[in-house]
């Protein structure tokens, strides 16, 4: 199993250890600065993606001495004068998602406002997936509730081939390249939005992918929590079903795939669109053990009274055991569970915002 | 030479130091600086080279008009004063 798990806040970056049986805080950094992404790797490097409210987002990396410092973040080319009608800025916004490449120091960073970007030095340096970039499709991304930009939220690399990649963007569905980013294609069907108008309920590109979730032995298992229920999808995102037996809710940002048993999830659901609270006051965990057939209710050390923590979509993690799974929330709540999510133990820190929570593999 | 000064609220990032500079208009001077530190570069400016949206600059009290170009004219005893906007609680 995994004994570092990494926790990104608003207000910095927490790095937990396994100690006599529990999970302790053993380091801070960047106290006081939001922390948009983060990235372990197996020999103690971390990467952690910041978003400062006014000098813009940064990305530090610490090596496997343990010494940090400032990486090049990702830019954006100079903007064309012909592209005066592009609707988003040609600037980082934030680093959304960082995922290992799968290939010797490759990296992905999803972005907003929907750059995808690529590093093939261990994110010394990136640069913009120009072909994503520039497809005409783009100008129909949709910003994010609560923002004007759409962002990547997702990066899923096939773990058999690493040219073979998925994407998820809200708002704009999820997108496919098989061939290392060299050419794109929005794939997507079986979505619906159904606050959209009934002519474009069904439109690929206007789906609101929260987050996507793959199963790392069963490549063509993805999970997706959309903005309008569950999805889960048997051919690597093309093709998607609506998972109806999820409760008690079917509206929710994060999702988790079993790492080697494509019939295991777990979601945190709540209550939908501008309320965003857990349902009823109760924080729950909901998993599937056969393929979103049935839920469990999972709730055993998890408050079930007045009890109003959001997860965001970054904010649900699993190892690669499949029994270690922890969860963070918008009030600082923090759960780990050692079985499976059968049962939960609360962290007594209270924590800033949580935004996104990361085992470091083993 | 134009004097620029940065906000102590760098300083919690990296050094950011006042400079003596020569430049004929804000961007200039600003790029001189930026080549001697060029990490600071993208804590003021985004990638498109304008000012960042919740970064002001002021040259001699009053704020630059241009924040995209950043062409305002600077004469050889200005100073510049790059701060953060307010935002935010």
């Amino acid at each position: 199993m995994t004994d570092r798990l990494h926790v990104g806040t608003r207000k910095g970056l927490f790095e937990l250890a396994r100690v006599d049986g529990a999970w302790e805080i053993i380091d801070v950094q960047f106290l006081g600065d939001p922390v948009s992404a983060v990235l372990a790797d197996g020999d103690g490097s971390v990467w952690a993606a910041l978003d400062l409210g006014h000098f813009g987002a940064k990305l530090w990396h610490r090596d496997h001495a343990g010494a940090w410092r400032e990486l090049a973040v990702p830019e954006f080319p100079p903007k064309p004068e012909d592209s005066g009608d592009d609707p988003h800025p040609w600037s980082l916004g934030k680093i959304w998602v960082l995922e290992p490449g799968g290939a010797p120091g490759r990296l992905w960073a999803g972005t907003m406002p929907g750059g995808l970007f690529r590093s093939d030095d261990g994110g010394a340096s990136w640069s913009l997936n120009e072909t994503l970039w520039r497809m005409p499709e783009r100008r129909h991304w949709a910003g994010v509730a609560g923002g004007e930009q759409p962002g990547i939220n997702s990066v899923l690399v096939d773990p058999r081939d690493p040219s073979d990649i998925r994407i998820g963007v809200s708002t704009a569905g999820v997108w496919a390249s098989t061939d290392a980013g060299g050419s794109w294609r929005l794939i997507n069907r079986g979505m619906y939005a159904e606050y959209m108008p009934p002519e474009q309920r069904d439109n690929p590109i206007v789906q609101d992918v929260h987050r996507l979730a793959r199963c790392a032995v069963h490549p063509e298992i993805v999970w997706c929590q959309h903005h309008n229920g569950v999805f889960r999808s048997e051919d690597a995102g093309t093709t998607w079903h609506e998972v109806t037996a999820i409760r008690p809710s079917k509206f929710g940002f994060a999702v988790a795939a079993h790492p080697s048993d494509p019939n295991t999830a777990w979601f945190v659901p709540a209550v939908k669109d501008e309320r965003r609270i857990p349902v009823d006051g109760k924080v729950v965990v909901a998993r599937t053990r056969d393929g979103g057939r049935s839920f469990d209710v999972l709730t055993r050390g998890l408050p079930q009274r007045h009890a109003y923590d959001l997860v965001w979509r970054h904010g649900l993690a699993v190892d690669e055991s499949g029994e270690r799974l922890a969860f963070g929330s918008t009030s600082g709540g923090l759960w780990t569970s050692e079985d499976g999510g059968q049962s939960w133990a609360m962290s007594e820190a209270r924590l800033p915002p949580i935004a996104v929570v990361r085992f470091a593999p083993a | 030479m134009a004097k620029v000064s940065f906000t102590s609220a760098l300083q919690r990032f990296l050094p950011a130091p006042s400079a003596q500079v020569e430049g004929t208009t804000v961007g200039g001077a600003l790029a001189v600086v930026f080549a001697s530190r060029p990490a600071l570069r993208g804590y003021v400016l985004d990638d498109q080279g304008a000012l960042r949206r919740h970064v002001a600059v002021y040259v001699n009290g009053e704020p630059v008009r241009d924040r995209v170009r950043l062409s305002d004219a600077v004469g050889a005893h200005d100073e510049i004063y790059v701060f953060q906007a307010l935002s935010g609680g």
